[in-house]
């Protein structure tokens, strides 16, 4: 289907269902039950999930790919911003001119950072974005402050002009930002006895993208253009001597990777018309390391899970307090239920920092794959139990040779 | 002229941490082959041995003096730290007041003990892995550290003031001949000059001159062949790796005063001191200590107000401007050798 | 003329002059071996062949072009293939996808950033790939990761690597070393055959004087930058400057 073999097609299916379906699948628990705080399937949140996904998914083909780890891509994503807000300012407030803008301003600026930091590599590589990504925070900071808003970072106001729509709303406001008319902040709420599912335009708006964004993403993995990347991660020598000079496909790579992130800036934006530097940080930066690493760098839907399982921590589980936690441990006696608290408590509500410091480490050790990874292997152990049981564990694989 | 001394004084002490904790990555690089993200953390560690033993020196015992009263009418409680307890009001005192230079004696086994560590628990599995997955353990591992001290020590920044001494300024314009209050310097400033002069000096020393460090210089330049000349490379680099964390530890213990700890102080250290690095020459003492210095006094003088006139802005990106261009044009840094890491 | 014309060609490296004054001239569709003691400088010759170093003096001219200046990926597209020492081959990759990148090189031509072609079907590409495994006899092993296969079959995959590029002179840089006796035998044997059916010019460097006298038309005997003699494998083997620089020694090694 769409040019794609069956089992990308199924990856490609579970993604469309699980971004469609999210604000049922991530709102399991009835809000009068106790487990409601786990529940995640707000507008804001998901809206979330879905543009940290596409930013890791774009990180991934440049890192996932050909093994360049840029450490300031963050700095694309808040170019993007910028772009997607001053066209709501000057244009109007139709988002998707705003995103096509974020995309155009993240790519010419990936082109420029891009030419520079790819005549060297590894560590270098890593150092050289982690400077321009600094740079460009430093600079929205302070020189350009009129262009960037400093501190305050840039916001909508009522003197904007938007040549293509209003500068006020009837009513005396600041136009929103919507689609040909439907309103991104718009809700419609659906109660069933005691659960309520808020489906909300822009978080709808997102997941079609996201959708789009990974399809494409598969297309690249999967095209001529995907394998030269690979095989630059694996082996530069070789390519050169094979005729082919890797520089224009890493900066191809580079490019479209930076234009994912200027797609997930836009579309921050397009869902909150704000855009501040801090958004341009190292520590951004470093996140959308975490997310694609965390969830499979290399892997199709690993970045996705990651941005997913990162932003539930930080959201969700960073909510649990030592409160909810004695509660949760009433049953046991007094004194265990202390020292039970306090040993989970570090990991836990404020802590969890450390607890995706601790899981980064372990993935980065024992599971390259990420997560990604560790599920293949736990189906691999179902699976092989399965063959025992039907008494098909003759288990004959080819040896490969040692060397 | 005085504008002139004056700039470069202030990027000194900046200058030296940066130099410092250059100098402790790039040993580990040079010698290990690793690109330790942690670093920084270790500096902040560093930092948090100075709150620490602030903290447990100022321990108290609580009385209550019945013969006098608070404003609630509850017993006064009048508390004495036991180092005034033990060693009498005078010497308890002093002790106290010179927490910060006392803990360097503390911090150096810590630190060590820290270094080691680290390197047989987590580096040494790294060494045959690409650069990337050591960036990314170790990036990890920084995260790790410093959670762990935020859980301790909480989020926000403490005071940790230097011995009385040496609060305050002094004119060092008029030390030298010019005008009085043109050049004012903080004590404590040109304090943590020295001291960095000093560990960088003893650091070279030791390498110079003792067996062990004649060693590592020469697996620095060619690992192999000294690993055939039957000598426990390993053991000594693990020995390097400790020493580096001291070296980032120190500068970090004297760092507290200048700026008061907190968790992410590290990260904000690492980011630039791994550009100290690159613009040194990866691998390269000389040239670190040598960027260091040259960085820190040139951002001093890009935030000069007739420089950020002139150009505005300059003060933010100088040093991220400087490591682009080095970078491009001199792929080996200012002082690096050949055939380290040059791709 | 020889399709390959190497000219007065040297190289120093600080204090060191690796090569002095190279001439060497190997005829199309020939087997030319070069070779001579450790640091003779075979292997900067070669390096100055294929772009990864520029001679200090000399030409290195190639079908009557010059190669010098050029980078390697260029020198490449004008013909020259190259097989290491160590092969180099993706180690990430499938061997079927190993084979598939030449391919797509050779279709892509100019091997800029091909969007289109990178785009269109990649059928034709793997039925080619698929041919050229088959003929190096690796089709059974398409889908295994190229890193965990052995020495010898890496080298036949790199060969074979070489071979789907079609080009006009195959550079091989000890293509045995370290390999066993077996691996050693293959190795020769598929050169020979490659030799027969496609009537390539292969230059090759070794220390292995088996191999060198199983495979080599003319021989080229280089001591210490500068080439000794040139002459077929007969008279290699008895000319005295060649026994007492090198092959002396060698044998009494092995």
């Amino acid at each position: 289907m769409l040019g794609l073999t069956r089992k990308d097609t199924t990856i490609l299916l579970i993604v469309t269902v699980l971004a469609l379906g999210a604000p049922f699948l991530l709102n399991p628990f009835p809000i009068s039950s106790p487990l409601a705080q786990f529940n995640a399937g707000y507008p804001d949140l998901m809206q979330r999930f879905v543009i940290f996904g596409i930013f890791a998914i774009g990180f991934n083909i440049l890192f996932g790919l050909t093994g360049y780890l840029s450490f300031g891509h963050a700095a694309f994503l808040g170019v993007g911003s910028y772009a997607g807000v001053w066209m709501f300012k000057l244009l109007g407030m139709n988002v998707i001119p705003a995103i096509l803008a974020s995309m155009i301003v993240a790519g010419l600026f990936s082109v420029l950072i891009g030419y520079i930091s790819l005549r060297r590599s590894g560590i270098y590589f890593s150092i050289l974005t982690l400077a321009f990504a600094q740079m460009s925070f430093s600079l929205a900071y302070s020189v350009l402050t009129p262009i960037t808003g400093g501190e305050t970072g840039l916001q909508l106001s009522l003197n904007d002009p938007r040549i293509l729509g209003q500068s006020v709303t009837p009513d005396g406001n600041i136009p929103v930002p919507s689609l040909f008319g439907l309103e991104m902040g718009e809700n419609t709420r659906l109660v069933i006895s005691n659960w309520v599912f808020t489906f909300n335009v822009g978080y709808y708006f997102c997941a079609v993208i996201l959708i789009l964004a990974f399809y494409l993403s598969i297309r690249i993995f999967r095209s001529p253009f995907g394998l030269m990347l690979r095989a630059i991660k694996t082996n530069q020598t070789r390519l050169n001597y094979t005729g082919l000079n890797p520089k224009p496909y890493t900066l191809a790579a580079f490019v479209i990777s930076g234009m994912y992130a200027g797609l997930a800036g836009g579309l921050m934006v397009a869902m909150d018309p704000l855009a501040g530097a801090e958004r341009m940080f190292w520590t951004a930066s470093g996140e959308v390391v975490l997310m694609a690493i965390l969830g499979g760098a290399g892997t199709l839907i690993g970045p996705i899970l990651g941005a997913g399982f990162i932003k539930y921590m930080e959201n969700i589980v960073s909510k649990i307090n030592e409160t909810i936690l004695h509660n949760w441990f009433a049953f046991l006696p007094d004194g265990l239920e202390d020292i039970v608290v306090s040993m989970v408590y570090p990991f836990i509500g404020k802590g969890w920092h450390l607890t995706l410091g601790i899981l980064f480490m372990l993935v980065v050790i024992f599971l390259p794959g990420g997560l990604v990874e560790g599920g293949q292997r736990i189906g691999r152990i179902f699976r092989r139990k399965k063959k025992k049981e039907t008494g098909d564990g003759s288990g004959a694989t080819t040896v490969n040779p040692a060397e | 002229m005085d504008a002139f001394i004056l700039q470069i004084l202030n990027g000194l002490d900046k200058g030296s941490a940066y130099a410092l904790i250059a100098l402790g990555l790039t040993l580990i690089f040079g010698t290990l082959g690793v690109v330790n993200f942690a670093h920084g953390a270790l500096f902040m560690i560093g930092a948090f041995v100075a709150v620490t033993v602030s903290r447990i020196l100022s321990i108290s015992m609580v009385v209550e003096d019945p013969t006098k009263t608070d404003f609630l009418g509850n017993p006064a409680k009048i508390s004495t730290p036991y180092v005034e307890e033990w060693f009498g009001p005078t010497i308890g005192a002093g002790i106290l007041d010179w927490a910060v230079p006392i803990s360097i004696i503390i911090a150096i086994p810590i630190m060590i003990v820290i270094g080691v560590i680290m390197e047989r628990g987590l580096i040494q599995h790294f060494y045959k892995r690409p650069h990337a997955d050591q960036i990314l353990v170790t990036f990890g591992l920084a995260i790790v550290l410093q959670e762990v001290i935020k859980y301790f020590y909480g989020a926000n920044p403490i005071p940790t003031p230097a011995p009385a001494a040496f609060i305050g300024s002094f004119d060092f314009g008029a030390m030298i001949g010019f005008d009085p209050n043109t050049i004012i310097y903080p004590y404590w400033r040109l304090v943590y000059f020295a001291f960095s002069a000093i560990i960088i000096a003893v650091v070279f020393a030791f390498l110079q001159f003792t067996t062990f460090g004649m060693v590592v210089r020469a697996g620095m330049a060619d690992r192999e062949t000294v690993g055939l000349l039957g000598i426990n490379i390993d053991k000594r680099f693990t020995m390097m790796f400790g020493l580096a964390a001291a070296v980032a530890g120190l500068a970090g213990v004297m760092y507290a005063p200048i700026n008061s700890p907190n968790y992410h102080m590290g990260m904000d250290f690492l980011v630039l001191s791994f550009i100290v690095v690159v613009v040194g020459g990866m691998g390269s003492l000389g040239g670190a200590v040598l960027a260091g210095f040259l960085l820190g006094i040139l951002e001093s003088f890009a935030s000069m107000s007739a420089v950020i006139e002139l150009i505005p802005g300059i003060n933010q990106v100088i040093i991220y401007l400087v490591a682009i261009i080095i970078l491009l044009t001199r792929p080996r840094g200012l002082l690096g050798r050949k055939g380290v890491m040059e791709d | 003329m020889g399709i390959l014309e190497v000219k007065g060609v040297g190289k120093r490296f600080g204090g060191l002059q690796a090569l002095g004054d190279v001439n060497l001239s190997v005829a199309e569709r020939s087997v030319h071996a070069i070779i001579g003691p450790n640091g003779a400088g075979k292997s900067t010759l070669l390096n100055c062949l294929v772009g990864k170093l520029i001679p200090d003096t000399g030409s290195v001219l190639f079908d009557g072009q010059s190669v010098l200046g050029r980078s390697p990926h260029e020198i490449n597209q004008m013909g020259i293939s190259r097989v290491f020492q160590t092969p180099e081959i993706f180690g990430d990759l499938t061997v079927m996808e190993n084979m598939m990148i030449p391919c797509f090189a050779k279709r892509d031509g100019a091997f800029e950033m091909n969007a289109i072609a990178s785009v269109l079907s990649q059928r034709d590409i793997a039925a080619k790939a698929e041919e050229m495994l088959v003929e190096m006899n690796m089709a059974d092993k398409r889908d295994m990761h190229a890193s965990a296969m052995s020495r010898g079959d890496k080298r036949r995959l790199e060969i074979g690597m070489c071979l789907a590029q079609e080009p006009r002179l195959l550079l091989l840089d000890e293509p045995t070393a370290g390999m066993a006796r077996a691996d050693t035998n293959n190795t020769i044997d598929l050169l020979k055959q490659i030799q027969d059916e496609r009537h390539i010019t292969i230059a090759i460097i070794e220390h292995d004087m088996h191999v060198v006298f199983s495979l080599a038309e003319r021989i080229t005997v280089l001591a210490q930058g500068t080439p000794l003699v040139e002459d077929t494998p007969d008279n290699i083997k008895g000319h005295p400057k060649v026994r007492e620089a090198y092959l002396g020694e060698s044998t009494a090694a092995a």
